[in-house]
């Protein structure tokens, strides 16, 4: 498989209604990950991850991929969006859009509906699932075509801590079978167990990029260190 | 005063065919199958009593349960010309709804406004333009298809349609708005998007095609004019019902009336039934 990363964001402007949402901004991912983003509301990280993932025009700026393959890309949205089908064609659904044959989409389901606890409902209408099932449901759906990079946005928002843990077990699984994750969180202590890279939103624009481990033990300046210790920034 | 109307105006033929070709509206619309249309005033007649009422349902009873070999004929009719006008109309209006809940192109908000237009054309004008589309004289004359149920069925697309395309746009748009996001970034081509509308929406579309259903088999302006109401060819409820009332048999027409209605319900509670066990099952 041909190396994606690095992603070289440059000069990267994203203006709604007269209003610079993004940037201008620098960002430079490596192929090691993971990378999570952190920032106040409104910073612009929804909208960075999903200018990386091809979903928003950008004004101007380039956003440039060492090998660009959007079937190696996925997204998890902050709201889960479940198709109106039931659990199991849910997961079906990435794969059925590629014609992949039918022996295959049932194997993959049926691993994927086993390791998120689902088997049971596999029949049942997605959208009666909780919230929490709904988005391991999002993940697993994300992760159904084994992508090269995965974007998530606030993944465990409005879950508890049982779920959280779920997810970040997924998450590290995923990882380790070589899936790049860039996500933003607004939950530090997730920001601490899962980064290996820190991205500092502020503004709209990337204040600070760096280690994680580096960042969160001596932050380099005085908006970072406020935000890490909970202080309102802007 | 119609006697010496016609009598007048040279038409004395015209008198006779009258009693089959009433079409009660505001107006009376008496037509010669020459291709001439004459517009009469409406004539005061008797109103319908109480024991009318009474004697329309008792008539209605004997008729069904006697399997009354004309009304099934026209009863089967009706179904048979407004459920290929459904079949026909569905199949060009739920893509084109789609599409346009998906695409954004130049003239979209126009064809919008346009198909909302032509949801309101009265169903006479449409029966008069295709009337006179199929005329002998008419472009499409030398295909011999007017007063045929093929001309009804032509005549109900028309007036559908529309209804359907903008129901179904309706409906498509808020699940398109729901899913934008995910089939974007699964990077859907345009024709699996539809598709998907089209079949996580099925419901919706099944909502807007029953709506055209029912729209189409109490229809009778334009179908009256295209397919002329001829007994064992082109009579269907509304028509036969329009002749009844026009003979002044409200016992009768009443009688098709209940017959129709009783239709309409039941081809409603089947496709409710029919969708409420398929929520019910594995979707
Ligand atoms: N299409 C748009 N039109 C106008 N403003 C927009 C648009 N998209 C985003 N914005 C604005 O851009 C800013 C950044 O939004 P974004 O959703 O990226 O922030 P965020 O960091 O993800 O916030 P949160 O932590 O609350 O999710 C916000 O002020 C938002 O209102
Ligand atoms: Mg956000």
């Amino acid at each position: 498989m041909t190396q994606m990363f690095p992603l070289t964001l440059d000069q990267v402007l994203v203006r709604r209604r007269g209003k610079a949402v993004i940037g201008p901004t620098n960002l430079v991912l490596q192929p090691d990950g993971p990378t999570i983003i952190i920032g106040p509301n409104g910073s612009g990280k929804t909208t960075l991850l999903r200018v990386m993932h091809g979903i928003e025009r950008v004004t101007s700026g380039t956003v440039a991929w060492q090998h660009n393959d959007p079937s190696q890309h996925a997204f998890v949205f902050q709201s889960p969006i479940v198709l109106r089908r039931s659990v199991y064609e849910n997961l079906a659904y990435p794969l059925r859009l590629i014609q992949t044959p039918k022996p295959e989409v049932a194997q993959a389901v049926d691993h994927w509906l086993e390791r998120i606890g689902l088997a049971d409902m596999r029949h049942s209408p997605a959208l009666r699932l909780s919230g929490g099932e709904r988005q391991k449901l999002a993940i697993a759906r994300a992760l159904i075509r084994k992508p090269q990079v995965l974007f998530l946005d606030e993944p465990c928002a409005n879950l508890d801590g049982h779920a959280t843990r779920e997810i970040e077990a997924l998450l590290q699984e995923a990882t380790a079978a070589g899936t790049r994750l860039v996500m933003s969180t607004h939950d530090m202590g997730q920001a601490r167990r899962l980064a290996q890279e820190l991205v500092f939103m502020l503004g709209g624009k990337v204040h600070d990029v760096g280690d994680a481990e580096t960042l969160f033990t001596s932050p380099a300046n005085k908006e970072l260190s406020a935000f890490l210790r909970g202080d309102i920034v802007t | 005063m119609l006697q010496t109307f016609f009598e007048q105006t040279g038409h004395p033929e015209l008198v006779i065919l009258s009693a089959q070709w009433t079409l009660d509206i505001d107006w009376l619309l008496y037509f010669t199958r020459k291709d001439r249309i004459v517009f009469v005033p409406q004539q005061s007649k008797c109103t319908a009593s109480m024991i009318e009422i009474l004697e329309g349902l008792k008539a209605a009873f004997w008729l069904v349960i006697t399997f009354d070999a004309e009304l099934w004929e026209i009863s089967l009719r009706s179904l048979r010309v407004t459920l290929t006008a459904l079949l026909i109309a569905s199949a060009i209006a739920i893509p084109l709804g789609t599409y346009l809940a998906v695409q954004r192109f130049r003239f979209r908000r126009f064809v919008i406004s346009l198909i909302n237009a032509l949801m309101g054309l009265p169903p006479v004008v449409v029966g008069l333009v295709v009337y006179i589309l199929l005329s002998r004289t008419g472009p499409f004359g030398v295909l011999d298809l007017l007063f045929t149920p093929t001309a009804m069925i032509i005549a109900q697309v028309i007036i559908i349609t529309p209804v359907i395309a903008s129901i179904a746009h309706q409906s498509m748009r808020e699940l398109w708005a729901e899913y934008h996001d995910l089939l974007i970034s699964l990077n859907t081509s345009k024709r699996q998007r539809i598709l998907t509308l089209i079949w996580d929406g099925r419901r919706n579309l099944l909502t807007a095609a029953l709506a055209g259903f029912g729209r189409a088999i109490g229809e009778v302006g334009a179908i009256m004019i295209v397919g002329g109401n001829i007994d064992h060819v082109t009579r269907v409820l509304t028509t036969a019902i329009a002749l009844e009332t026009g003979k002044g048999d409200f016992a009768l027409a009443l009688g098709l009336g209940f017959v129709l209605i009783g239709l309409a319900i039941l081809v409603n509670l089947a496709i409710h039934t029919l969708s409420q066990t398929e929520r019910e099952g594995r979707w």
